[in-house]
């Protein structure tokens, strides 16, 4: 499990931004060993990390990422296997991912290494994370296990790691400057910058800022064919949002050090579902504004050859205001809530190493939570969590194997007493191991067990008329077997391919639903649900190379069969949960000449059910999207200038991820950016 | 080495599939699900309409039709009869009657009433309310309650209102300003009660019934009952039964009677929770599913009483055990002629409910799957066309 000793970390160093045609994951003539090239100074590279094939995970980095015509970390994830999105349509819409049908609130979401919280209901909302800077977005299945790791990595049943750019400078420069403007349909205006700058040898700093405007406007239409056929507009979609981010980054002797201040502002209006009404007749004026801020930091250590370290901190505060107002929209009754949210997160981990084969990672995290809202009868919730993780990994020749075990306590304090909910204290384990039974094949087989709980969130305990003190955590139990293939041909038209095939059987316990109470408008949340989910997820990547043509092709297929096992007297005991298709799949193909490029995606969505009850009234469609982008970079002196045109939704296939919430149409998009 | 050449293949073959677009099927009406649950009845009483709320925002309200004649259940029929109006029958169904040859259904986050042919179910026309709650009908105006009044200096203080609709033109003719968050109404004479609820006021609940004088549309009086209004019924003897919901928490619900001859109140039944409730001859049917956030608990309760003598029959009008498979009671009728009882169970709220027929003794007679959250019920006094085949 070393650095540097197994190959672990590999990192793909993109040629020059210029002729940045090679796919992060193409060409074993691309990669570098990090411990080995300690200085990557050659060019203006995208690092990556490359997942370990012990447990699944799925990596889109640098181009892969660029060439999918996403505005969104969310738009981006829907290309991963496995992984249902719930999004409510257009840039604005909340996106929220789910991994193998566990839920939102068993994924974990992490950005530059440390996780991004929302004690209040758990859920991170994808789409307002640009993919403006992001030079990498990973899924780990189960748990990312890379050695030093803080307790949060061991503590969701599975993860998203979203990793920014780190500055990288070519020969003799100092500085790297980079504009980019998007535009295109639903209004949208998008200009950011990049500034990274090099202090000293040791140290660099990369400052980022984006702003992003859109009306959010887009027809829709809904056709039956034996009956109505209606096209409206969508409307009150409009976002405005700031995003500055900046990032220094340093060395040290065997170490380094990075910290990062965020900041996100937005202001967004909610167009509610689409329900009949008088067409034209009310103006839908729900609206919410945003403010995330946070300031981390991280440092690792190697003091001796066989011991490693590494601290992180947080501290981050979440605002929230959302405004319904009657004397705007008449139907709407008046909702005015301001709600706060801060948290402080301090992680500590070492990581020994026994005997050649054997490490040992010890990590503690503590968090605090607090919750602020102007509620009617609040509770004014914190939260205090502390997080324990022993982990051992060994390693022989053809077999790896790791078990961790993770502690969690949880302490919750309310401002009037008796609110509170009982603490927790909770163990859960982790199984994994792979088999390689060749040296010249690599062929792996691979299976990891894990158990992991959720936190009832603030909101399930404590949100006025609706919160439930008594709830208990939320458990997963997840089984996967897998077998992974990879090789590299030097000389042939196919240069590269690997192959993953999973297969899982998860278990969801003591899920937490909302159930209503005496009557439509209250309802409460309990344990009650009992969901197994047996799927098969399998990844292909190819890349060709026919004369100076480059061809690169990513495929994902899901299969799932998600059952609702909850209520043994239901009708519809043993349905397939809501949402969850049984067959979902995506398709990447990039075609690279010279400095052109087209690039085309394809997700499709196959036949499920938006309610518990498996019946013709709930039953949705199958939906497919085709997107196609075009561009070319051009060199002028110094710099380079790239001129991208994108369209979206080709067919202009008409569909809904989430019911009532119509998607868009046929949208295109162009995008210039130039590298000083 | 064989191995490799089968993957490369595999890998050119898998390209290939990329290509290849099926065609997307069309998206259908869905149809009606009759269902055969009783033997064919004769009785001034047809059958009758039930609507099924359908959980909010999801667009899933539903017209079911018990045919009695034939003993049929139609689950579903709204779509297929009008398979050219947009959306179907919209978000959230609340009240449902009849009046003359029209079916009025209230749909509350569709803010409007959709008005019906009662002897086919096909759309009329819409009158468009915000937030409408609950009808009801004297000679040729039906009065639709709805949260949405004026709004006021203070956005969190907006009354509600009542409408008037003439029903030969459709078209609303009077608006008259009550509490907040009027819900059921019912009409004694020239009087229209209307119950205040102020649910969206929290803690500061309306706690009044509004009187409005139809001759002049204006608000004569108001009484003075308890928190959290909801249920208003009048039956044959000038009095009006009015629930209470309570506060969840402390304040338990209850049952009022006023009498309309001094609109004041005459009556308070402490241990008379009621959530829903039905006036038939003499005896009064009611249910509450009572919800305590101390206690995070549903309290459900039957009950039958009788108006005159204000007496409480019984506690269990379900007598064969059937009352502990309804998991939320959520709408409750009495035939007018062989006094069936019909109870509706919503269940979760996001699954088909159930509704079940009773003998006026209180044994089970059947059961039926419907819409989500089935609620309303209207009875049929003339035969529906369209069931033939």
């Amino acid at each position: 499990m070393k650095l540097g000793v197994s190959h672990k970390f590999t990192i793909v160093a993109l040629v020059t931004i210029l002729l940045s045609l090679a796919p992060c994951g193409a060409g074993a003539q691309e990669k570098r060993d990090l411990s080995k090239t300690q200085h990557i100074d050659s060019v203006l590279v995208v690092a990556r990390v490359r997942p370990e094939k012990v447990i699944p995970a799925q990596v889109l980095c640098g181009k892969e990422l660029q060439r999918l015509n996403a505005h969104s970390v969310a738009d981006a994830i829907r290309y991963f296997s496995g992984v249902q999105i719930k999004d409510y349509g257009g840039i604005g819409g909340l996106k929220t991912i789910n991994v193998r049908g566990m839920g939102t609130q068993h994924v974990g979401v992490f950005y530059d290494g440390i996780q991004l919280g929302n004690a209040q209901n758990g859920q991170i909302d994808l789409g307002k994370y640009s993919l403006d800077n992001m030079a990498a977005v990973t899924l780990y299945n189960g748990q990312k296990s890379s050695g030093v790791q803080s307790a949060k990595d061991y503590a969701s049943a599975s993860a998203v790691y979203l990793e920014a750019r780190r500055p990288q400078f070519e020969d003799g420069k100092r500085h790297n400057l980079k504009f980019t403007f998007k535009t295109g349909s639903f209004g949208l205006a998008n200009p950011s910058f990049l500034y990274e700058q090099k202090i000293g040898e040791r140290m660099s700093n990369s400052l980022n800022a984006e702003f992003l405007y859109t009306t959010g406007r887009y027809k829709f239409s809904y056709v039956k064919a034996d009956g109505y056929d209606t096209t409206a507009v969508r409307r009150n979609g409009d976002v405005r949002a700031l995003r500055i981010e900046n990032g220094l980054f340093g060395r040290v002797k065997n170490g380094g050090w990075r910290a990062k201040v965020y900041f996100y502002n937005s202001e967004r209006g909610y167009p509610g579902a689409f329900v009949r009404e008088e067409p034209g007749k009310f103006k839908h004026e729900d609206r919410q504004w945003d403010t995330n801020f946070f300031v981390q930091g991280s440092y690792n250590k190697k003091p001796t050859e066989h011991y490693r370290f590494s601290v992180n901190a947080k501290y981050a505060y979440d605002y929230l205001h959302y405004l319904s107002d009657p004397r705007l929209d008449v139907t709407t009754m008046y909702v005015n809530n301001h709600y706060y949210q801060q948290e402080l997160y301090l992680s500590a981990s070492h990581e020994v190493q026994l005997r050649r084969w054997w490490d040992v990672n010890l990590a503690t995290d503590f968090q605090y939570n607090t919750l602020d809202a102007d509620l009617v009868n609040f509770a004014y919730p914190s939260r205090f969590t502390m997080l324990g993780a022993l982990a051992t990994s060994m390693h022989f020749k053809h077999l790896k194997m790791q078990g961790s075990l993770l502690y969690t306590f949880v302490d919750d304090f309310t401002e009037s007493a008796g609110a509170a909910a009982g603490n927790k204290h909770v163990f859960t384990p982790t199984f994994v191991a792979q088999y390689t039974p060749f040296e010249e094949i690599d062929l792996s087989v691979r299976a990891f067990y894990k158990r992991i709980f959720r936190m009832p969130t603030l909101n399930d305990l404590y949100y006025t008329f609706i919160g439930n003190k008594y709830l208990k955590p939320e458990y997963t139990t997840q089984y996967n077997v897998g077998v992974t293939y990879e090789k590299n041909w030097r000389h042939t038209a196919l240069r590269h391919l690997d192959v993953s095939l999973d297969a899982y059987y998860n278990e969801v316990e003591d899920k937490i639903i909302a159930m209503p109470t005496s009557n439509q408008f209250q309802w409460t949340m309990v344990n009650l649900g009992y969901v197994e989910i047996r799927g098969v997820d399998a990844v292909l990547n190819t890349g060709f190379k026919f004369g100076r043509v480059g061809v690169d092709c990513r495929l994902t297929y899901t299969y799932q069969k998600a059952q609702d096992y909850t209520d043994k007297t239901s009708k519809y005991y043993g349905d397939q949960i809501p949402y969850i298709p049984w067959h979902s799949g995506s398709a990447v193909v990039g075609l690279n000449y010279r400095g052109w490029s087209l690039d085309y995606s394809f997700i499709y969505t196959g036949e499920r059910y938006e309610s518990v009850a498996n019946i013709p009234e709930n039953h949705a469609l199958s939906w497919y999207t085709s997107d196609l982008a075009l561009s070319k970079a051009f060199r002028i002196r110094e710099s380079q200038l790239k001129v991208t045109a994108e369209v979206n939704n080709l067919l202009n296939q008409q569909y809904e991820v989430v019911q009532c919430y119509p998607m868009p149409g046929t949208n295109v998009k162009f995008i210039i950016s130039w590298i000083l | 080495m064989r191995f490799e050449n089968m993957m490369r293949r595999m890998a050119i073959a898998a390209l290939s599939v990329v290509a290849l677009v099926s065609c997307r099927e069309d998206e259908h009406i869905v149809p009606s699900t009759p269902s055969d649950i009783d033997d064919p009845s004769k009785s001034p009483v047809y059958g009758f309409y039930l609507l099924n709320e359908g959980n909010m925002g999801s667009n899933k309200a539903t017209l079911d039709y018990f045919d009695a004649t034939k003993g049929r259940y139609h689950k579903n029929i709204y779509a297929e009869r009008n398979p050219g109006v947009v959306k179907e029958l919209g978000d959230v169904g609340n009240d449902i009657k009849i009046y003359g040859n029209k079916l009025y259904a209230v749909i509350n986050c569709s803010h409007f009433v959709e008005v019906m042919d009662a002897r086919t179910a096909k759309h009329i026309d819409i009158i468009s309310i915000p937030n409408c709650r609950y009808i009801t009908f004297k000679d040729r105006y039906a009065y639709v309650s709805s949260y949405a009044g004026p709004v006021q200096i203070d956005p969190n203080a907006r009354l509600g209102y009542v409408a008037k609709i003439d029903t030969a033109t459709l078209q609303v003719v009077g608006q008259c300003d009550v509490g907040y968050q009027p819900e059921e109404m019912a009409i004694v004479g020239d009087k229209l009660y209307v119950a205040n609820s102020g649910g969206y006021r929290v803690p500061n609940y309306d706690h009044t019934v509004s009187v409005i004088d139809l001759n002049t549309f204006e608000v004569t009086k108001t009484i003075d009952v308890a928190i959290n209004l909801h249920r208003l019924k009048a039956d044959k003897y000038g009095q009006l039964w009015v629930s209470s919901r309570g506060d969840y928490y402390e304040v338990p619900s209850r049952t009022f009677v006023i009498d309309s001859k001094t609109d004041e109140v005459t009556d308070e039944f402490k241990l008379l929770p009621c959530s829903n409730m039905t006036i038939c001859g003499d005896s009064l049917y009611m249910y509450s599913t009572e919800w305590n956030y101390n206690t995070q608990k549903n309290t459900i309760s039957y009950a039958m009483v009788n108006v005159k003598s204000k007496k409480i029959l019984t506690r269990h009008f379900i007598t064969d055990g059937t009352d502990k498979e309804i998991i939320i009671p959520y709408g409750i009728a009495v035939h007018p002629f062989t006094r069936e009882i019909y109870v509706t169970d919503a269940k979760d709220y996001v699954t088909p409910g159930t509704l079940y027929c009773f003998n006026p003794d209180g044994t089970k007679k059947w059961q039926v799957e419907t819409g989500d959250i089935p609620a309303h019920m209207a009875f049929m006094r003339q035969p529906v066309e369209g069931f033939d085949e």
